[in-house]
């Protein structure tokens, strides 16, 4: 048998990818920057970070949908991501300030003098005024973007080399990761931590050096560099997914065992996957803290991994778009929610207000999602496109009850 | 006028037998207050000591009972002529005025009348003091009780002789022995001879209570002095500090600039201002501006500043060395006898090892305390994951309803001791039920999809609480405990445990019993262990297995229900209550062995015991000591992945 | 699927046009940013009923420059980067002319940036930790030399505390609180040994430990006094310990800077008399403004409501800008601002509050003691304290002020008189 090409293997990527195109173009359209100014700048800024969200969702899916690992930790990795870009933004944004401050002096400023400002405008908020030492490369935009994918895939990789290699799986392994998430929350909430505790770092969407463009200009840029990395980020995963490294990947999810002893080596395949979705995961927040502004602890705290698996979960497991219409889906739906934008529904002796209910809303209809329907969106489209389960009338697929069932190993 | 009072005062304090009516028409004591008027009505610990002492030495038989009115907000003033009078509310906004002397009723008045004397905390405290010498003897113990409580805050030297005196006629013996160790306490910090005074230091020296901890502190307070060539005679040195050993050179050397006997070294601040205060043509010291950015183009234009004898000299190296070598640097008892002070430091190191000891005992039962906190969290989770294998998120949520219906019942039940009885079981039922329902509902679809049970519970570990800050609004909600379970079990002034925390001790040890008797002695237990291990045999032994998880789940959360009640009853009641617990309580079961009781137990006295441990080498940042336990256990997990206590064989399963 | 995100988008933007749509022109818009969900939800909902109710009455009273006020109220759902979103939805979509909102120091942070971009305005009704002047934000709450100083002032002079406990949540405010009143204690000769410093997570609930450091502090006879800065439910744990360790206020008292009526409403108090807090206000002021307050207060949301400190603030923030309003005839945000320095209002404690130049008011410190009914006892009450941006006790600040009338400038260099910046750090 030839091998098709990529592509013609591949169909939903290019219908993603135009579709990915044509949003793009009609939020450039439409943005007050370039266009009509239909939507808003923060309307333009919170599509911008649900793409972001969308690529992190991808990262959740190919780690948890396809390789079976159900990581709590990779919203973690997400905003360790946010806070190393974060502090390069600070550190050069606050540099200017310095530097223009201290240009009015007489006595022109030595550099030890400029870096103890910048470290007092920085560091004064959380009463202290020298700069911790993680902050030793942060003056230089390099370095730093090197740290977005080196800090993340570093943590990725000890961590899940210490996991894997001791053969924690399942719950355990979801159990552990989350205490990780935990860990790292607690850590980053400490003023000690030198990431200037539950403030975090702030003023992220002023860029240095880019006073003068206004925010509808540069909230574009991010949209548009956000769809770059979603394209980037999903024919990355296609790739990956769609050759003999993906039906590897799925078969350690269906069974493990099973694989190991086929001689694959099964630590080192999720170890890979890990740490590369750890690495697509800092991209996404590095990419997604300066659209919202700021980054602090509260961002990366256990609960807000759980989300990331909902959406997964939601927008449908093991197919990639499912992940991208979840997280979009969830999101957006929430943000409406909770705007307050949403008729409240009086039911006479008590007001159904939706900023109230909307999380039992999604709490429920999670439940709801998980038992009748474990393909979540995406089986949707199994019914446009007619596409059919095998039916092995509930057999399992594996030799445990702990494997997966036919119902949700379809893809 | 004022003059003419003072006067009166005088006289009226002088001849106390003078009880008749004075020339202002007011009582002797009365006009003492006016005299004091401004005082009083300024209240502050800095300026009232005079009005005290005036009242206090003034000898009128009304002294007491005013200074008693005053300290306990009872004396107010009348707005339209300033007198004091005693006021008791009759009605609301109506007060009836009392007579200090005659304690007769003056007349009702409006409260916009009359403005309330508010002495703060610690002019009550300064009242209290000058009340000892009335109240020492006094036949209400309680007052004896306050006079020795304020002694112990704040006494004086004159208070020695009445204490003495007082001990003679005291009937009480618990009052009696106070009344001696304060005695003690104070012929040690004030006793007129030596000897007398290191007899008493020696008889505290295994006595580890605050109170003796603190008079030896206060005789060996230290000050720290500078002086010229050697220590002067007549001090009583505590220690000599060498620059370079006991403390930092460029301290010591600050200290003397400090002091004005050596000239201060220059900061790089310092030296910035000076070549800013000489800028010449664009130039300082011959360098152009410009060229200043670095320290040592800076150097170079301040030496030449310095050469033209613009600028002090910045001391070199060989003259601090000298400077310091001139001068010594001591710490000086204030407490004049050496053999005092000696007495004291040997009676304080022999303390100090004693409440070592105790604080290890003290942090041990806070250890104990905080373990049996987690068991009791974790409990019904070794249930329903470590028996059943089934992950319940919402195990937390399940904490919180049970702490929400004792709540609740308190809002019932006004008496504290009933609602408590009665909100145990009924934080019993209500989870019960609620872990039934989810189990029916939910949770039996999911059996072999464990992953998906995790999420599944998740989301109705949001719904549920976010339907509590519908319910009982996002403010924590009191829970009060019974008034038995009030205050400390105190064995000395360093260990001591709330009652609450031992209560909750107790509990968790019932719990241990009743899962061990459910599991060991009872039909339910022998069918859960038997559907555990492989149900599809245990339901050919007619054993119906849909039943017997449904009972075992609903036991689990029953349990997390009355966790809930206890914890609330220590801590608070919010809807976050549950996720506050849960990651910990999965990290015990984890860590001790999923699967067996036991190992649950020895989860939680690690994780309890390794907390407070980390606490205690870090008292100032309890996050810090939260972080590291998280750490230290996922390094844990590495080496024992199955836990403390691991299943070995068949029973393991994988 | 991007078809459902377009829909989705399209019928967002529709949403906020057609709300902004319905709004009439000639109203004034008043934007309410204060959480309605989560962790600050039940701090945050109090002040948006305040606002309501002051938009309310002065509606009734005829509104303002012959409009009448709308409120546009929005839920940051305690989360911080939601904020800064909300707010440029506030000055962007909705067009409201001033904000009045947040709670928590990051919070504010978040805003920043967005309402300096825009030239928005806000009011700022908490007390904070000063170190912070911006051009568009008015801060009603009590700077640290209206809360914190005094309170210790009262410490030293009046208890004769000599060693002190600093307790605080691991955040912002304690730590710069804190870190000012180590600064101030040093200068007032206090040793750094007799100092202690401990810092807890929020919602921390295992004091044992902590309440067994502070007491044995009085080891060595000096007195021992606890400020705290510990936040929201955390308070309830602390001093349930307290209360069991059966410390009392005269031996060891603590006075707090963040717990309130409203806090102390989840407590029994009974054991906790005679512990202190200090604010700006109590409910159980003497005044007539204070009690049609408290009248208007539980007529509208019930007869167990208590009023607290930031209502307080929002009041006069809201007088205040009201009164603005009527002197400079526009709600143009600079000549509101211009308008606003010099103001005086009433304060519901019986003085008056003025806006001082720096953005902050003057306010006098009032210390209270905890009665068994859960209300402070008033017993000490200072003139009105002008509230200082950045603190005169900590090296780096001292030499800057903020003076927005004369020098427009809000973190002024005094020794080099240069302004450092205009825009405020984040």
């Amino acid at each position: 048998m030839t091998r098709q090409p990529f592509i013609a293997r591949n169909p939903s990527l290019l219908i993603f990818l135009a579709c990915l195109a044509l949003f793009t173009l009609l939020v450039t359209v439409f943005s007050e920057a370039m266009g009509t100014g239909l939507i808003s700048t923060s309307f333009v800024k919170t599509l911008g970070k649900t793409l972001c969200l969308c690529l992190v969702a991808i990262a959740m899916d190919l780690v948890w949908g396809y390789a079976g690992i159900l990581s709590l930790g990779h919203f973690a990795f997400f905003g360790l991501g946010g806070y190393m870009i974060g502090m390069w933004l600070m550190y050069a944004r606050t540099r200017d300030i310095v530097v223009t401050s201290m240009a009015n002096a007489e006595i022109p400023p030595t550099d030890a003098e400029v870096i103890s400002g910048i470290g007092n405008q920085i560091f004064g908020v959380v009463g202290s005024s020298d700069f911790p030492l993680i902050w030793a490369f942060s003056h230089s935009l390099t370095l730093q973007l090197i740290l977005v994918v080196a800090v993340p895939g570093l943590l990725a990789l000890v961590f899940g080399w210490l996991a894997f290699r001791s053969r924690v799986t399942g719950v355990y392994l979801s159990i552990l990761t989350q205490a990780m998430t935990l860990a790292l929350a607690l850590y980053l909430f400490q003023n000690d931590s030198g990431l200037r505790g539950n403030n975090g770092l702030s003023g992220l969407q002023n860029l240095p050096g880019a006073d003068a463009i206004p925010q509808a200009t540069i909230s574009l840029w991010f949209l548009w560099a956000s769809a770059l990395a979603l394209a980037l980020g999903y024919g990355f995963a296609t790739w990956v997914v769609s050759g003999k490294f993906g039906s590897v990947l799925r078969g350690i999810r269906d069974d493990e065992a099973r694989v190991r002893f086929l001689g694959y080596s099964v630590e080192g395949y999720k170890l890979f996957i890990f740490t590369v979705t750890a690495i697509i995961a800092a991209i996404a927040g590095a990419l997604y803290y300066p659209q919202a502004g700021i980054i602090n602890p509260a961002e990366i705290a256990p609960i807000a991994s759980i989300y990331l698996a909902v959406w997964v979960a939601i927008g449908g497991r093991g197919r990639l778009y499912g992940a991208v219409i979840g997280a979009a889906f969830v999101s957006l739906v929430s943000t409406w929610f909770t705007g307050g934008q949403v008729p409240s529904i009086p039911l006479g002796f008590y007001t159904v207000d939706w900023v109230d209910w909307w999380l039992v809303l999604l709490g429920l209809s999670f439940v709801l999602v998980t038992l009748f329907a474990p393909k979540g969106i995406g089986g949707l489209f199994d019914l446009i496109t007619d596409r059919q389960s095998p039916m092995r009338h509930g057999q399992d697929l594996g030799p445990d009850q702990g494997a997966l069932q036919e119902k949700e190993a379809d893809s | 006028m004022r003059v003419f009072l003072l006067a009166l005062a005088a006289i009226l304090s002088l001849a106390p037998s003078l009880q008749a009516q004075s020339g202002s028409g007011n009582t002797p004591v009365q006009d003492l207050l006016q005299v004091h008027r401004a005082l009083i009505e300024k209240g502050s610990r800095k300026s009232i000591a005079p009005a005290i002492d005036a009242i206090a030495t003034s000898g009128l038989p009304a002294a007491q009972t005013v200074l008693q009115t005053w300290q306990s907000k009872d004396m107010w003033q009348r707005e339209e002529d300033g007198l004091f009078f005693r006021a008791e509310e009759i009605a609301k906004k109506t007060y009836r005025l009392y007579d200090f002397d005659s304690g007769d009723a003056v007349g009702d008045y409006d409260k916009d009348a009359l403005d309330q004397l508010k002495p703060n905390s610690g002019v009550r405290a300064m009242i209290g003091t000058a009340l000892v010498v009335f109240q020492l003897s006094d036949p209400d113990p309680a007052r004896r009780r306050d006079a020795l409580d304020a002694l112990q805050r704040d006494a004086e030297a004159s208070h020695l002789a009445p204490l003495r005196a007082s001990l003679e006629g005291e009937t009480d013996p618990e009052i009696k022995a106070r009344k001696e160790q304060l005695a003690t306490l104070l012929t040690l910090r004030f006793g007129a001879d030596d000897t007398a005074r290191i007899a008493a230091i020696e008889s505290i020296s295994t006595d580890i209570s605050l109170d003796a901890r603190a008079a030896l502190n206060m005789l060996l307070t230290t000050s720290r002095e500078i002086a010229q060539g050697p220590v002067p005679q007549g001090v009583n040195v505590a220690a000599i500090l060498t620059p370079g050993e006991d403390m930092p050179e460029a301290e010591a050397y600050a200290m003397l600039a400090d002091k004005g006997l050596a000239p201060p070294r220059l900061s790089p601040d310092d030296i910035r201002n000076t070549l800013a205060a000489h800028i010449d043509g664009g130039k300082v010291g011959g360098v152009p501006l410009a060229a200043l950015n670095t320290d040592a183009a800076r150097a170079t234009a301040y030496a030449a500043l310095v050469e033209a004898g613009l600028a002090p000299a910045q001391p070199t190296e060989a003259a601090i060395k000298e400077a310091l070598a001139a001068h010594t640097i001591y710490d000086a008892y204030a407490e004049p006898s050496a053999a005092v002070t000696a007495a004291a430091e040997d009676a304080l190191a022999a303390i100090k090892t004693r409440v070592g000891l105790n604080q290890m005992l003290d942090l041990a039962l806070d250890g104990i305390s905080l373990a049996s906190i987690f068991f009791l969290a974790a409990i019904g989770l070794a249930i329903t994951f470590g028996v059943m294998g089934v992950i319940n998120m919402a195990h937390g949520e399940f904490i919180m309803m049970g702490a929400y219906t004792g709540y609740v019942v308190q809002q019932l039940i006004p008496n504290y001791t009933v609602s408590i009885l009665v909100a145990l079981p009924l934080a019993f039922a209500v989870t019960f039920a609620a872990g039934v329902a989810m189990e029916r509902l939910v949770i039996r679809w999911l059996y072999n999809r464990p992953l998906e049970t995790l999420l599944a519970t998740f989301g109705i570990s949001i719904a549920l609480q976010q339907i509590a800050k519908n319910i009982f609004g996002t403010q924590a909600r009191p829970l009060t405990s019974p008034g038995w379970l009030d205050g400390a079990w105190v064995m000395n002034d360093v260990v001591s445990i709330s009652y609450i925390r031992i209560a909750i001790f107790v509990l968790a040890l019932t719990f241990l019993a009743l899962f061990l008797f459910i599991m060991k002695r009872t039909r339910l237990g022998l069918e859960t262990r038997a559907v555990t291990q492989n149900p599809r045999m245990a339901a050919s032994m007619g054993i119906n297995p849909d039943r017997v998880n449904m009972l075992t789940f609903g036991l689990g959360s029953g349990i997390a229900g009355i966790a809930g009640v206890a914890i609330g009853l220590f801590a608070k009641v919010t809807s976050e209550l549950g996720s506050d617990y849960i990651v910990q309580s999965f990290m015990t079961v984890v860590v001790g062995g999923v699967g067996n009781i036991w190992g649950t137990l020895a989860g939680a006295a690690m994780i309890g015991f390794l907390q407070k441990g980390i606490e205690w080498m870090n008292p100032s940042n309890t996050l810090a000591a939260q972080t590291y336990m998280i750490i230290f256990i996922i390094i844990f997990i590495q080496f024992r992945p199955r836990g403390i206590i691991a299943l070995k064989g068949r029973a393991a399963g994988d | 699927m991007n078809f459902l995100k377009n829909t989705l988008a399209g019928s967002l933007v529709m949403a906020g046009l057609a709300s902004s749509a319905l709004a009439a022109d000639d109203t004034i818009k008043v934007g309410v940013l204060h959480s309605l969900s989560g962790t600050m939800a039940i701090s945050e909902t109090t002040l948006k009923d305040t606002m309501l109710m002051l938009i309310e009455e002065q509606n009734a009273k005829g509104g303002v420059l012959g409009k009448q006020l709308e409120a546009v109220v929005v839920d940051p759902a305690s989360d911080w980067p939601l904020f800064a979103e909300k707010a440029r939805e506030l000055l962007t979509v909705e067009e409201v002319d001033v904000m009045f909102g947040c709670w928590t120091s990051v919070s504010r942070k978040s805003v920043l940036p967005v309402i300096e971009e825009l030239n928005g305005l806000l009011f700022y009704p908490v007390q904070y930790e000063g170190e912070e002047s911006s051009k568009n934000v008015f801060y009603t709450g009590a700077a640290p030399n209206q809360q914190a100083i005094p309170a210790t002032d009262y410490f030293l002079e009046e208890l004769g505390v000599e060693k002190f406990a600093l307790l605080g949540t691991d955040y912002v405010y304690p730590r710069t609180t804190n870190n000012i009143l180590e600064s101030y204690l040093k200068g007032k000769g206090i040793a750094e040994e007799d100092i202690f410093v401990n810092y807890t997570p929020f919602g921390h609930s295992d004091w044992s430990k902590i309440v067994a450091d502070v007491v044995a502090l009085g080891a060595d006879g000096k007195k021992v006094g606890v400020i705290s800065t510990i936040n929201g439910d955390a308070n309830i744990g602390f001093y349930k310990e307290l209360a069991a360790a059966g410390v009392s206020a005269d031996d060891i008292p603590v006075v707090a800077f963040s717990v309130g009526e409203e806090e102390l409403s989840g407590l029994d108090t009974t054991n906790l008399v005679g512990h202190l807090a200090a604010w700006n206000y109590f409910q159980s002021a003497e005044s007539d403004l204070n009690e049609e307050f408290i009248a208007a207060w539980k007529a509208k949301m019930g007869e167990e409501r208590v009023t607290n400190d930031p209502m307080e603030a929002h009041v006069i923030g809201f007088n205040m800008y009201i009164k603005a309003l009527e002197a400079a005839g526009t709600t143009d945000v600079d000549a509101v601002r211009e308008a606003m320095y010099g103001l005086e209002v009433p304060n519901l404690t019986g003085g008056t509050a003025v806006m001082l130049p720096n953005h902050h008011l003057a306010k006098p410190v009032l210390i209270g003691e905890i009665q068994e009914d859960g209300q402070f006892d008033i017993i000490s009450q200072t003139a009105e304290v002008p509230g200082d941006a950045w603190t005169d006790f900590l090296p780096e600040s001292a030499v800057l002020k903020s003076d927005w009338k004369d020098l427009g400038c809000g973190m002024y260099n005094t020794d080099t008189n240069s302004c450092v910046q205009i825009q405020s750090n984040y």
